[in-house]
């Protein structure tokens, strides 16, 4: 096995680590930190199931983002649904045989490539031409942004452009999840492209990217609303009836 | 009024308010009055910044961290979309950068970045992380206090981020730090110390109850009473104290009195529970919060009522809906002892905590109460939804009951009712701007500046639809206005509360 191989297996295998790894902590770090007050947004759901459906326009729709600009919610929602098809797409290259809806993706997911990239870029215009986005905006924010669209184009090429050997990558794919290592293609958009992704693998649990998991946490969209119902209390909280009653 | 040291912000054509341009600094030279020795010491905080003032910053935010989550997930989450940077009061009305919900978290988040999280300890420069110099910790404080934690950016965020939970993550750590705000430190020391945030000793509350008792029997021939300390009594009314003196407050207390007469119920005022305001949510500090609620709770199990009802205040009615069972078992549901020893005696068939407007609203449906509705027939009213009831709490059974409630309440005792502009009521409803501690005269600018989208929204139904009232169920809505209105061009006389209105228009029998 060449030695770009080896630097991209290895690279992958610490992506995975560190993104699995990473999130595990993050997710079980947001969910041992109390929540001691009600705090939900009202009007809010009194059920757990409203709360469910509440979430569930949130994180489909986003429509706390709907009520507030339409711009960033058209931009946001392009790419967020067309790196999900692009996503779902990419099954295809870590399973033999391929599950049949994935087959069925495949198309759309490759079209949707240009929604997320187009999507992308409106939402970095803006960073430019709006004077209060412009002003909140880090360097970070704008390599996040170069970053998804780096990985975007760099696909699309790929697909659109200059065929990459897929029957490769994909044997150098599933080598890696049963530790038989394939030879990898070299070719420029590719490793480009696998080395851009595994950058946001490794960034992903230290970065604002933990919207992801954050928005399921987040106490004003996740708690049910009845406090006078339950006596909802923390545990550092209980103490306190404990010790000055 | 004394003429102002700053431009007050011109009165748009329309109900809604423009986006400002971004203008860096534009509010950096109001700073509120900082807390001194007494009050600081009072509530168990240095006074001033010590040496070692960036190690207990640092210390305070570790463990604000780990008790808080939404203090946690909000730092992380944010992706600087800017949805939520044209949704702040004051923002709209001052154009100064920092008063972009997420410019305000970002001065906190860039500490954060920097002290906790790894990419803001390897490159600071990137993420936008920062060392915590003096400089920041002003700014913490001039722009801590230029938020009224009103949650109108939570409803916009995609995430839910509430920047009141990073305002007051902020001021619990500058209060750590020896560095509080003067006005809300020293009613939170009146209150603890006195009984309530004006400082009105017993024998005084007991002499005003009285004086309002001739007034009425004066006004309406009829005796309507406003008993204090009355053991056994049915209902328990806490309500914030500025009911019991100032205007037009006053007005609602005796509505208050006249639907208890009206329904012959047994109710009492008590001289140790005579506040229902609680400006330790304002401070982000459970502790006193919890403390000032306690008072509630004793007063209740010392007089043995079987019900609690919370008078017109906004904040006070986030606290005591969402927050009195969480901290003193005020509601249903707790198992524990501690819990169980009030919940056991309080009446399963109501609610408990209710608001006054829901117990109103319960009559009128009843059909107990009787109104003349002419007799409001000289006001063509609106109602402004506070941002504390609007967004952190309910009223009634359904979600949303807090918008409709008070309205229905206002259509049954008068003839003449107008919204203002949708975007500017429910959910999305504007803070009057001198809500969450901000009431003070030092914050004046901020104060006036910031109920520009209101006053908009207000001036467009008084041209077209000729309202000359602004019904409200908050006491600082009531004295934020009262002072802001004419900054505007508005009579003060256009304040005033829904039971003053109910007051008005309700017809009583000996
Ligand atoms: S709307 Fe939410 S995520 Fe967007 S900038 Fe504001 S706080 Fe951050
Ligand atoms: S809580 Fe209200 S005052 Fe504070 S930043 Fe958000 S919108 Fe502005």
């Amino acid at each position: 096995m060449s030695t770009l191989a080896v630097f991209y297996a290895v690279l992958f295998y610490v992506a995975t680590l560190v993104l699995l790894g990473g999130l595990a902590y993050r997710i079980y770090e947001y969910s041992r930190t109390p929540a001691p007050l009600k705090i939900p947004t009202t009007p809010a759901p009194t059920t757990r199931a409203g709360v469910a459906y509440r979430m569930g326009r949130e994180v489909v729709l986003f429509e706390s983002l709907f009520k507030s600009n339409k711009w960033i919610w058209v931009f946001g929602w392009m790419f967020h649904v067309g790196l999900l098809l692009v996503l779902l797409r990419h099954i295809r290259y870590f399973q033999e045989p391929v599950w049949f809806w994935v087959e069925i993706v495949q198309p759309f997911g490759m079209y949707a490539s240009f929604a997320m990239v187009a999507g992308l870029a409106g939402l970095w215009a803006r960073r430019f031409l709006v004077d209060r986005v412009r002003y909140i905006s880090t360097p970070s924010d704008h390599l996040m942004l170069a970053l998804l669209i780096g990985i975007g184009l760099s696909g699309m090429m790929m697909t659109f452009v200059s065929r990459t050997d897929i029957v490769a990558l994909k044997a150098f794919m599933l080598g890696l999840m049963t530790f038989d290592f394939q030879p990898l293609p070299t070719d420029g958009p590719l490793l480009v492209h696998l080395t851009l992704v595994a950058l946001l693998m490794i960034i992903f649990p230290v970065s604002k990217l933990l919207h992801a998991p954050g928005v399921f946490f987040s106490p004003t969209r996740n708690q049910t609303e009845n406090p006078r119902e339950h006596r909802h209390i923390a545990p550092w909280a209980a103490a306190l009836e404990k010790n000055k009653p | 009024m004394a003429a102002p040291q700053f431009e007050v912000p011109k009165l748009s054509d329309s109900a809604l308010t423009e986006v400002p341009e971004v203008q860096e600094g534009a509010m950096s030279h109001v700073k509120a009055f900082v807390a001194g020795q007494a009050a600081q010491e009072f509530l168990g905080y240095p006074w001033e910044l010590g040496d070692d003032w960036k190690e207990r910053v640092i210390g305070r935010m570790g463990e604000v961290l780990q008790k808080y989550r939404s203090v946690r997930v909000f730092l992380d989450a944010c992706v600087h979309c800017g949805a939520c940077t044209d949704k702040c009061h004051y923002y709209l009305g001052t154009g100064d950068a920092n008063n972009m919900p997420v410019a305000r978290q970002d001065l906190m988040r860039k500490v954060y970045r920097r002290y906790f999280t790894l990419p803001g300890k390897i490159a600071p420069w990137l993420v936008g992380a920062e060392d915590l110099t003096r400089e920041t910790l002003d700014q913490w404080f001039n722009y801590y206090h230029q938020c009224s934690e009103c949650r109108r950016c939570s409803v916009y965020c995609p995430y839910g981020i509430d920047t009141a939970e990073i305002t007051m993550a902020g001021r619990e750590i500058l209060n750590y730090a020896g560095y509080g705000q003067k006005y809300s430190n020293e009613i939170l020391a009146k209150v603890q110390k006195i009984g309530n945030n004006l400082g009105l000793p017993g024998p005084a509350l007991e002499d005003t109850l009285a004086g309002l008792e001739e007034d009425i029997e004066m006004d309406t021939g009829v005796p309507v009473k406003m008993p204090l300390d009355v053991e056994g009594a049915e209902i328990l009314l806490v309500t914030p104290s500025a009911d019991f003196f100032s205007e037009p407050h006053v007005e609602s207390l005796i509505g208050y009195a006249k639907v208890f007469h009206a329904a012959g119920v047994s109710w009492t005022l008590s001289s140790h529970a005579s506040e229902a305001g609680n400006f330790g949510l304002f401070n982000g500090s459970y502790e006193q919060m919890r403390t000032i609620a306690m008072r509630i709770r004793d007063a209740a199990l010392e007089l043995g009522v079987k019900r609690i009802v919370v008078g017109e205040c906004g904040h006070a009615w986030r606290v005591a809906y969402s927050y009195w069972n969480t901290l003193t078992g005020i509601g249903y549901g707790g198992d524990d002892p501690f819990a169980k020893q009030l919940q056991d005696q309080l009446d399963p068939r109501y609610p408990q905590p209710m608001h006054i407007c829901e117990y109103t609203w319960d009559l009128i449906q009843q059909g107990v109460l009787k109104f003349d509705k002419s007799a409001n027939d000289h006001r063509v009213i609106t109602f402004h939804d506070s941002c504390n009831v609007a967004r952190g709490s309910r009223m009634g059974k359904e979600p949303g009951g807090q918008f409709t409630i008070p309205r229905n309440i206002i259509k049954a005792v008068a003839n003449n009712f107008h919204d203002m502009a949708a975007e500017t009521i429910g959910e999305s409803t504007f803070c009057c701007g001198g809500g969450g501690g901000v009431l003070t005269d030092d914050l004046m600018e901020v104060r006036v500046k910031g109920a520009l989208p209101r006053m908009n929204a207000y001036n467009a139904v008084a041209k077209d639809q000729g309202v000359n009232f602004l019904a409200l169920i908050c006491a600082i809505c009531k004295a934020q206005f009262t002072k802001v209105l004419p900054y505007y061009g508005f009579d003060m006389g256009q304040v005033g509360g829904v039971h003053q209105l109910v007051s008005t228009a309700i017809k009583l029998e000996d």
